[in-house]
């Protein structure tokens, strides 16, 4: 390993751009270490390690453990790359490099400075989702929006650039694409009216190569309008524009806090917009492209290929940032490309990741009630809308009116929580909320860096169901069917592992490390770590030995809806406080918690 | 080594509140006996109590007064992303039903307009944010009745109708 540091630092002096593409890539095919959060390009978050497996992973033991001394919401994961595994936290986003092949020794620590005016103008929680690294460098998105290139084998920063301005609500709590030449990165303030975009930085200098934005004019947006597709039809001029009354699209929110996937092959990186701002829908008639997309852009020069939009006209917050998971899969008898895609909304879609074709789209929570489901006839004139059901409908039902039981709630079925793909079965394991809610919209102004939410909701479990919060399940995204499903308590806020041991890992609110059959969904192990976990699990492996390890740290949206438990209002003042409360289980405690099999 | 001791004090003076506010889920809870809200008069749909003070009505079929029905709904827009549904708190930030009854109106006002900044815990200024500043005392009414135990967690049921009176101040406000 330490031979594989070397002649990559070799290869950054002599810095060609191709060969920092091929850098990570050698660095993610090494199934010893974990190069990348999302596990690869794909998304599929699958470890070809088999040493833990069915038969032993009941044995799994706590190898070690590391205090990250932050107390907010953790999550992400931590890297290894080489000897040296790179742990991230939240706010203040400290890194830390530690040296594995030196019992855990902190080789470095980079703590940036940062203006804590940021911290109260991020939704929900100081989250980050964790460092990238390419080229002998670690990359840092901090919550101030500034992007940092740290030398991995001392820390000493190479270049930085702010990519948005925290006054006017701009701030980031997603990780960073590494592609070729490249560094990706998007940006987070869907409640605060800022106008999102995707912006990729030349990894050798931090130098600005191209931003697209969600919305706006066509060279703001990066379109072709001959040649950028929606369901295979040319999307045409002012598409950005010419869905939004008068200058809302300005405030128009499609922010871009997801995870990022790309395809070398196609020269595409795939990736979903969010919400439209407000979440008050009769401030902004119209669909409001290019909200609640999901986008296919060129690599170099960052032009769109194809759009879809999943939720036009949002009336719920059912942000469209959820990772695009890559694969190669039989459908219909022909090999094809594909992206499949947990939206919040509820639906599981199925594409053609070269031609943006829509190929399945079901609900993947059988609670999911505000759409009847999506128009798959490419003749009709709503093909590929949603049909959406009166009655859930906040728009119809109008402002001030409180629009009652609508599953799921605007967390989504799924969050950013990541699902993971397995290979040899072919499912995908998804950890998902199984919450519903109130949603009552009435008329705010906006002033710039202030919340521009416009809406009141109250959430609840869904009712008439196990009573819990979420569900872990395994998904056929070719049938688009659950092939089964394992109640939780609370809702699953951690993204999946699947190894080729034919196992499942992922954490949960009270903060269990669970690994679970990937075929049938048995629960094989179970271990309490010292707080709820809202990280994803990755696995590396050292001098042959399998190590499987999760950061616990409760918090983030989890941790405000969840923290004092959620009540139905509709069931009347028997049963408020009757449901779970998270602070009865867990603490605030950032941890990182390393398990392996005894010797 | 003047110079040595000054910077360690420092820094043990910097990391202080952050430690102390850290821990957000074990806030001073309230005895509802020790607080007096009885409503002294009503004006225009506001009541208020001895001191003058904005204060929630709730009547004996649980019928809430208007301020306190918006202030749950202004409190679910603006509030609750980091204090939590029905003010009752996040892993991060404090219980604010117990605030509005502890701090008084005008402590509340000024943390509210200003804002204040503890180590990472920082309580954001809305000053000049008229979707909130214009339902202050909506907001401040309904986390008190909910400090107070007087309502329920979760809408209220029934409230009485917006006044003309409280219509017309919210369209000078709002502008």
């Amino acid at each position: 390993m330490k031979k594989l540091m070397l002649l990559t630092s070799g290869l950054a002096l002599c810095a060609g751009m191709a060969v920092a593409n091929d850098d990570l890539v050698t660095q993610m095919d090494d199934p010893s270490q974990w190069a990348i959060q999302t596990g690869d390009y794909k998304n599929q978050r699958h470890s070809k390690l088999d040493t833990i497996n069915k038969e032993n992973v009941g044995d799994l033991q706590v190898a070690w453990t590391f205090s990250t001394g932050v107390l907010r919401g953790h999550e992400g994961s931590p890297l290894v790359v080489g000897d040296t595994m790179y742990v991230h936290t939240p706010f203040p986003n400290i890194v830390y490099a530690l040296d594995l092949a030196d019992e855990g020794k902190i080789k470095w620590k980079y703590e940036p400075k940062q203006d804590p005016d940021v911290i109260p103008v991020m939704c929900c929680d100081t989250v980050n989702r964790g460092v990238a690294y390419a080229d002998g460098k670690i990359f840092l998105h901090q919550a101030d929006t500034k992007v940092v290139a740290l030398n991995a084998d001392d820390g000493s920063v190479e270049w930085e650039v702010v990519n948005g301005d925290p006054s006017i609500g701009e701030t980031n709590t997603a990780t960073v694409l590494p592609v070729k030449d490249k560094v990706i990165v998007g940006i987070s303030g869907g409640e605060f009216g800022v106008r999102g975009h995707v912006t990729a930085y030349n990894m050798s200098d931090g130098s600005q190569a191209w931003r697209a934005y969600s919305m706006g004019p066509d060279e703001d947006i990066l379109v072709d309008p001959e040649n950028t597709t929606h369901l295979g039809e040319p999307v045409g001029e002012n598409s950005g524009t010419n869905t939004w009354e008068g200058d809302q699209w300005q405030i128009g929110g499609g922010t871009t806090w997801g995870w990022y996937s790309a395809d070398l092959e196609e020269n595409l990186m795939y990736y979903g917009t969010g919400n439209p701002s407000t979440w008050n829908p009769s401030q902004r008639p119209g669909d409001n492209r290019w909200s609640m997309t999901v986008m296919a852009r060129d690599i170099d020069t960052g032009e769109a290929k194809w759009f879809y939009q999943m939720t036009p006209h949002d009336e719920w917050d059912y942000d469209g940032v959820n990772e695009m998971i890559l694969t190669e899969q039989e459908i219909d008898g022909e090999e094809r490309k594909l992206l499949t895609h947990f939206d919040r909304n509820g639906l599981a879609y199925t594409m053609d990741r070269v031609s943006g074709e829509l190929l399945v789209a079901e609900k993947y929570d059988p609670v999911v009630n505000w759409t009847s489901g999506v128009d798959m006839d490419p003749d009709s004139d709503t093909y590929g809308r949603p049909e959406v059901v009166a009655q859930y409908s906040t728009e119809q039902n109008g402002e001030d009116v409180n629009s009652t039981g609508i599953c799921p709630a605007a967390l989504g079925t799924k969050d950013q929580q990541p699902a993971a793909y397995d290979p040899e079965t072919q499912l995908f394991l998804v950890p998902t909320n199984h919450v519903c809610m109130d949603y009552e919209p009435f008329r705010v102004s906006y002033t710039a860096g202030q919340p521009y939410v416009g809406a009141t909701l109250s959430m609840y479990p869904a009712p008439d169901s196990h009573g819990g919060m979420g569900n872990f399940i395994a998904w056929d995204n070719i049938n688009g069917e659950i092939k089964w499903s394992n109640p939780e308590q609370f809702s699953v806020w951690s993204g999946a592992l699947t190894t080729a041991g034919g196992i499942t890992f992922y954490g949960t609110l009270e903060g269990y490390l669970k690994a679970v059959d990937t075929s049938t969904g048995e629960e094989l192990y179970k271990f309490r770590t010292p707080s709820g976990i809202i990280g994803n699990v990755m696995t590396y492996e050292r001098e042959g030995k399998q190590y499987v390890a999760v950061l616990s740290g409760v918090g983030g949206w989890a941790g405000i809806g969840l923290a004092a438990g959620l009540t139905n209002p509709n069931d009347g003042l028997g049963a408020v406080g009757g449901y779970a409360a998270l602070s009865d289980y867990t603490a605030l405690g950032g941890q990182l918690t390393v398990f392996a099999l005894p010797d | 080594m003047s110079t040595g001791l000054r910077l360690t004090l420092a820094s043990a003076l910097v990391a202080l509140p952050i430690t102390a506010s850290a821990q957000n889920w074990s806030d001073q809870p309230v005895d509802p006996a020790n607080h007096d809200e009885t409503v002294a008069y009503e004006e225009g749909g506001r009541y208020f109590n001895e001191e003058d003070l904005p204060t929630y009505n709730v009547a004996e079929d649980g019928t809430v007064d208007w301020l306190t029905f918006s202030g749950f709904r202004r409190y679910h827009a603006e509030c609750h992303v980091c204090h939590g549904p029905d003010g009752e708190g996040s892993s991060y930030a404090p219980k604010v039903k117990n605030s509005a009854v502890h701090m008084g109106y005008y402590d509340f006002y000024d943390v509210v307009v200003n804002g204040r900044g503890n180590g990472n815990s920082v309580m954001p200024h809305f000053g000049d944010n008229p979707n909130v500043m214009c339902y202050l005392d909506d907001i401040y009414v309904y986390l008190k009745a909910r400090g107070m135990e007087a309502v329920p967690r979760g809408r209220p049921g029934s409230k009485e109708a917006k006044s003309e009176s409280i219509q017309e101040d919210e369209d000078a406000c709002m502008g």
